[in-house]
């Protein structure tokens, strides 16, 4: 079910080139609202913005979606491809449905909510931008994660957090496996609040606070030593 | 295999002559290099990491030789008639493509890697005689964007300090997927290069040994790198020239599928490239010399008619006019220098000048177990010429304004030996140089070069 709300600009996907659709909102003025609509699948909407508009996608989207944005808040009202939100350096984007592969990967900055699951290395290399994820993440999530925060509010796959940095995780539900280097930690009284400030964020209800596990680095691969039995 | 065997202290060694030759007979399995690096490994327990590039021999373009002119081709006149060495890469898709006036271009190196005086000096040097320089693996320093008027922004699979805002700043992107000296491994800091602003830069705790990725996070195989193009693309309004960098190995499939993902330009990186950091049996054994790889990139080209819209860039143990003329001549729309400038710059110099005076730096070699001309250790941190430091103590021996001078002039006389040759083959534009301009003093070369061995009309593997 597609909601969307008035906007100043609608860019119909069926009649206009990705490139069309960008320029277009890469001129819309501080805190006008675009619509668009009949996505099907296209890759690489509204990335590499820095107005500070806001933006809905009615329907399903594909690769790459709200990529590098440093500003406008993106709501998807559908599914979305690989690296929705890649590189996000500020803003925030938003998706009601599931995410393939990827999603938030390298973000500096800025908010990426998915309210249903996430596939694959949700949060890879991420480098603080906040990765807020409804539903489970897949394998290798929070890959060599540098900065930020990543919530996870079903189950985690396999190898999560796999060479962590600094990146803190916080997962509801299951872990299938720890990755190399990555651990359990004990929640602290400034996590519950965290947690409870993002998933107030985010909109989330079905995440007790106080009933998250805090996944974090071990640090014990920061400095070099070949002879941790190929652990990396 | 590059270390020297421990010499022993304690004894006074006999005279050459009185060990009989016997006792001297050099084994060819384990020559004492061999034996060097074993010992190493048990006392150690880890392999050996170092920077700069391969050291073994190689076949190269020294393996070439060019046929010019006498009856059957005229010459031009060498120090009268022009010979334009103007270059355009990224013609391809972007409305602004990069305008070089020599066809010799800087390669990629890290802020961090290099010092910001490196940086400045290599930046300023390549805006004085009309070329780009490549930021590399720790995003954009203020310093290189202020010296560099063109300046290309490479896309790692790290994406340390990759930002919109830079992007932006950027003439040109380039998507690196791998590199010559180490094709399918990651980038190396270790931990002493790895200082508050470095690391700021990276977003990492500073002094980790920081290991970054060897895939992209965001992006996996041909049919995702073109959408990733587009990404940059859309980004950038379409008016920023993509490049993407390959480590050379399977040459002939990768530039085509990189030109079918939409790349302007590709840039092949053999074997002989440089590096700061990785492990010296990936500098040893992996990826094929600079020589086969611009033939193969070439001829992959050709072969999808893609040789007039899509530019050849070529890396990896350049560093002279006549390696750049014959990696024109096999193909190539420029060649991309790393190593060689640096060298230029004081690297492996006896050395440094401080206040105007003039030091010694052998010592400091010594210090890192090296001599002046052998040194390969930018993995230290410890560079006696204030290169390859984040050490302010050793950075302040080089002088960015001396540096740059020295970059200028021998940028200068590549190009002055460039143009040489391509009059002396008949040549009004370096580009005109062509396969048939050279032929090769191997077999080897020969067959890998795809050119006639010299004095005869047979290039092997190739159908009379
Ligand atoms: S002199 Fe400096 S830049 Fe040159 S090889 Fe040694 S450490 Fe590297």
């Amino acid at each position: 079910m597609v909601q969307v709300t008035e906007a100043d600009t609608v860019l119909n996907c069926a009649e206009l080139s990705t490139r069309e659709v960008n320029a277009a909102l890469a001129e819309l003025p501080d805190g006008t609202h675009a619509r668009i609509t009949e996505p099907w699948g296209r890759h690489n909407l509204a990335v590499g913005l820095s107005n500070s508009c806001t933006i809905e996608i009615a329907g399903n989207a594909g690769y790459f979606i709200g990529g590098l944005g440093a500003g406008p808040a993106i709501t998807v009202h559908g599914f979305v491809g690989w690296s929705v939100g890649e590189n996000l350096m500020s803003g925030s984007i938003t998706v009601h449905g599931n995410a393939s592969e990827c999603a938030g990967a390298s973000a500096h900055g800025g908010r990426l909510v998915i309210h249903g699951d996430a596939s694959a290395r949700a949060g890879i290399s991420l480098k603080g931008g906040t990765v807020l994820v409804g539903g489970d993440v897949g394998h290798m999530s929070g890959f060599m994660a540098q900065a930020g925060v990543l919530l996870v509010g079903g189950d985690a796959g396999d190898a999560l957090g796999d060479s962590l940095y600094e990146t803190v995780i916080y997962v509801a539900g299951r872990i299938a496996s720890l990755g190399a280097d990555a651990r359990i930690e004990e929640l602290t009284a400034d996590d519950v609040l965290t947690v409870k400030r993002l998933v107030d964020k985010a909109g989330f209800d079905h995440i007790d606070p106080e009933n998250v596990k805090r996944v974090a680095s071990a640090k014990q691969l920061y400095n070099f030593d070949a002879l941790k039995d190929q652990k990396y | 295999m590059t270390e020297m065997l421990p010499r022993p202290t304690a004894r006074a060694e006999p005279a050459a002559d009185e060990i009989p030759a016997d006792g001297r007979r050099r084994s060819h399995t384990f020559p004492p290099e061999s034996i060097a690096q074993i010992q190493r490994m048990a006392e150690e327990g880890h392999y050996e990491i170092r920077g700069w590039g391969a050291k073994r021999a190689l076949p190269s373009f020294d393996d070439l030789t060019f046929l010019t002119a006498s009856i059957s081709r005229y010459p031009l006149e060498g120090y009268r008639e022009k010979c334009e060495t103007r270059t355009v890469l990224g013609s391809r898709f972007a409305s602004k493509p990069i305008e070089l006036d020599i066809p010799i271009t800087i390669a990629g190196m890290s802020f961090g890697s290099l010092s910001a005086a490196a940086k400045t000096a290599l930046g300023t040097a390549a805006t004085a005689v009309g070329t780009s320089t490549t930021t590399g693996d720790g995003g954009m320093s203020t310093e290189e964007r202020a010296a560099s008027q063109l300046l290309v922004y490479q896309c790692l699979p790290s994406r340390y300090g990759f930002n919109l805002a830079d992007l932006r700043k950027a003439d040109a992107i380039e998507i690196v997927v791998g590199q010559g000296a180490k094709p399918g491994g990651g980038g190396m800091l270790l931990g002493q290069k790895v200082s508050d602003r470095v690391a700021g830069m990276r977003t990492l705790p500073p002094g980790v040994d920081q290991r970054s990725a060897s895939r992209h996070p965001d992006w996996v195989g041909p049919d995702d790198l073109r959408i990733k193009i587009e990404e940059l693309r859309e980004a950038t309004s379409w008016e920023k020239p993509v490049y993407v960098k390959l480590g050379a190995t399977r040459v002939t499939n990768d530039v085509k599928l990189a030109v079918a993902a939409g790349a302007d330009v590709v840039v092949v990186d053999g074997m002989q490239g440089g590096t700061g950091a990785t492990q010296d049996v990936f500098l040893e054994n992996a990826g094929i010399p600079t020589l086969p790889a611009v033939r193969q990139a070439a001829a992959a080209l050709r072969e999808i008619e893609m040789e007039d819209q899509v530019q050849l860039v070529v890396s990896g143990g350049i560093r002279s006019g006549s390696d750049v003329a014959k990696a024109l001549a096999l193909g190539a729309d420029a060649v991309s220098l790393g190593v060689a400038p640096l060298v230029a710059l004081g690297c492996n110099s006896r050395t440094y000048q401080r206040d105007g005076i003039s030091h010694d730096a052998t010592e400091d070699y010594r210090a890192l177990g090296t001599e002046p001309g052998h040194c390969h250790k930018m993995h230290t941190g410890q560079c006696p010429v204030g290169i390859a430091t984040q050490d302010p103590e050793l950075e302040a021996r080089l002088d960015a304004a001396a540096g740059a001078r020295r970059v200028i002039n021998y940028l200068k006389s590549v190009t002055m030996e460039l143009t040489t040759l391509a009059r002396a083959c008949g040549k009004s534009d370096v580009h005109n140089l062509e396969p048939e301009d050279l032929v090769a003093l191997t077999v080897e070369a020969a067959a890998m070069a795809g050119v006639p061995l010299a004095g005869t009309n047979w290039i092997p593997g190739e159908q009379r």
